[in-house]
């Protein structure tokens, strides 16, 4: 593992009024790896998250990206660092094709008569789509058509492909296997196999815990808040960090109590 | 109709590929084209039943009478084309109908004070056009701004500023029509780039007309009119910009999705207002044509056309909640309505049937476009 994290959040504190969403979290995430973030309904998770994404500006503490300290107000400027969030609602334009949604906001032109009249270079883009697609071994069997027509697990392999084609130097992915079938799961999963293979980091949020022990490199659990523990993934099981998710354990707490 | 429809590719993916029969292609294909082939039917229909109700002298499908087709449908069609950018983007102009007549009163104005003034009438007229264009526009400034930015509802921005835009037409006309126009205003509005007499031929002309008289001049079919030609260039220009372009994209990506559009980095508040000018500046020019074709200024010409533009676009398949749609279709939508109306008239039928059959076959339309959903479940679930 590279010595260098491409992510560095240090002391991150979120609240909001009076409530304390995030509480002092640290954490690293390196090249190449991926760091599944646990907890139960309203430990922080999101809220952390928000914060590396733009859509939250943290209260206090820093977030190191690539060696730089960053603040993003939008989420567009986090997008422009090269963190790519894939949201539940996914963000595709539905009636749009493949290459649409991959290239939207960003689509190629032709310019022809001095910059007169710019077509879109629709055979290039799709040309960019097929092959960032086959580049995760996803596939998909018509990408000229809406994608509403596509299955749940095919639009998920969309937006990663977008975030690769776009050289994604981070990936948080929330909750990406939900409302699939188990089938669209594996697939998601291989995907963020394929992601991890080409050095890009991923931070996914999951419920699910043996989906999370299949993928991961770290796991990360939070509990109101904090972050309660760290752990390499063969360094733990899932009975462990059931107790972590619902606070029996934490690390933070010396002695730790006894469950 | 071509039962060939091409399989889309396949590749072993998430899901195996459903098979079809030819006879579930047949319908799938039958109800994507349905507006086509209720047009050809349409046609077919008048065809066959005009001289059988008016007398055997009298034929629907003439020269004159396409000619005529064709000079109807220009305003429907340039109200209906900003529309159809308008809706695809998930918003609605209720104001093109009054703009357009405070267009044509403006550019009506503009002319005649230009011309007044000692300018060729070329110029005059081309100061008509701006006239019309850059007061048109204005108003959709004002609609993109409120929409965009202070993010008022369009259907209740635009209904306010139909009535700013009605008052200051009549103001500006002091209630009555514009006129006092030179005369060779009508030219423009009503001279073709083509004419053409029975038995005789034809050929080109400009302006001046070819050197006809008496039964031979009345006699003469006029083909492609100057407003026809214009109203063309501007289709064409839609529907390049529409499927070809980034703006166009940007377009169906705010109607499909807004807040992925957002995300993506689309400048969406930018996009909707200048969607909100272009259907401004097309009802201009509706304004501007009506003006040449009448020679003169007009505060009430444009409001009963906004609802056949409206009819126009959904007949033509564009969804009011945004994301889909084109340009052809609203020409489509646009051809069935002008067809029906003058189809109706030549067979006698008094004009107030024209209306409930209009409004038929736009209930009609919006069926077959939410059956087509239902259908193609049917056919790939069994």
């Amino acid at each position: 593992m590279a010595s260098e994290p491409v992510l560095s959040i240090r002391n991150l504190v979120k609240r909001f009024g009076g409530l304390v969403a995030v509480n002092d979290v640290s954490l690293d995430v390196f090249p190449g790896e991926v760091v599944a973030l646990l907890g139960d309904n309203g430990a922080g998770k999101s809220t952390l998250i928000k914060c590396v994404s733009g859509v939250h500006s943290p209260t206090g503490g820093h977030i190191i990206f690539e060696g730089e300290e960053v603040h993003f107000s939008r989420p567009i400027e986090a997008r422009d660092h090269g963190i790519e969030t894939i949201y539940q609602d996914l963000a595709l334009a539905n009636n749009l094709d493949v290459p649409g949604n991959v290239f939207l906001g960003r689509e190629v032109e032709k310019s022809y008569l001095g910059g007169l009249l710019r077509p879109l270079d629709n055979k290039f883009m799709l040309a960019q789509t097929a092959s960032a697609l086959a580049s995760l071994h996803a596939e998909i069997p018509s990408l000229e058509v809406p994608i509403e027509s596509l299955s749940g697990g095919q639009r998920q392999a969309v937006a990663i492909a977008r975030a690769v084609y776009w050289q994604a130097r981070l990936m948080i992915m929330d909750e990406p296997t939900n409302n699939l079938g188990v089938p669209e799961q594996h697939k998601v999963l291989d995907l963020i196999r394929a992601l991890r293979d080409r050095g890009v980091p991923v931070i996914l949020i999951s419920h699910t815990l043996p989906e999370v022990f299949a993928v991961s490199d770290r796991l990360v659990v939070m509990h109101r808040g904090r972050k309660v523990t760290e752990k390499k993934v063969g360094d733990t099981n899932s009975e462990e960090i059931v107790q972590y998710m619902v606070g029996a354990l934490d690390d933070t707490r010396t002695p730790a109590p006894v469950a | 109709m071509d039962q060939q429809v091409t399989q889309p590719v396949t590749k072993a993916g998430f899901s195996a590929p459903k098979t079809r029969t030819a006879g579930d292609r047949l319908i799938l294909s039958l109800i994507h084209v349905w507006a086509w082939v209720f047009l050809a039917a349409l046609i077919l229909a008048f065809v066959v039943s005009v001289p059988l109700v008016s007398g055997s002298s009298v034929s629907f499908f003439t020269v004159r009478n396409s000619q005529n087709i064709l000079v109807a449908i220009t305003p429907i069609l340039l109200l209906g084309l900003g529309q159809t950018f308008v809706i695809i983007s998930g918003g609605i102009d209720l104001s093109v109908g009054w703009v357009m007549s405070w267009a044509s009163v403006l550019s009506a104005l503009a002319l005649r004070e230009a011309y007044n003034a000692g300018l060729p009438l070329p110029l005059a007229v081309a100061v008509g056009f701006g006239a019309a264009v850059v007061g048109g526009g204005m108003v959709g400034l004002f609609n993109g701004v409120i929409i965009a930015k202070l993010k008022v509802p369009p259907f209740i921005v635009t209904l306010g500023t139909s009535f700013i835009v009605r008052g200051m037409a009549l103001l500006f006309s002091e209630n009555t029509t514009v006129i006092g126009l030179p005369r060779g205003v009508r030219d423009y509005g009503n001279e073709a780039l083509m004419y053409f007499v029975r038995g005789e031929g034809g050929g080109f002309y400009f302006l001046d007309k070819p050197e006809l008289t008496g039964e031979m001049l009345r006699r003469m079919d006029r083909i492609i009119t100057y407003p026809v030609l214009l109203t063309a260039l501007v289709v064409a220009v839609a529907i390049f910009v529409l499927r070809r372009t980034k703006f166009g994209r940007h377009t169906y990506a705010i109607g499909g999705n807004r807040e992925a559009a957002i995300r993506a980095g689309v400048p969406v508040e930018r996009h909707i207002i200048m969607l909100y000018v272009m259907s401004a500046a097309t009802a201009g020019i509706a304004g501007f044509l009506s003006m040449l074709r009448f020679t003169a200024g007009s505060a009430v010409i444009g409001d009963p056309l906004l609802l056949s533009s409206i009819a126009a676009v959904i007949i033509g398949g564009v969804s009011l909640f945004g994301g889909s749609g084109s340009v052809v279709g609203t020409i489509i939508g646009s051809l069935i309505i002008a067809v029906l109306t003058t189809g109706l008239v030549m067979l006698n039928v008094p004009s107030f049937y024209q209306f409930i059959v209009v409004g038929a076959v736009v209930i009609l339309a919006v069926l077959i476009d939410q059956s087509r959903g239902i259908i193609k479940d049917r056919i790939e679930t069994r």
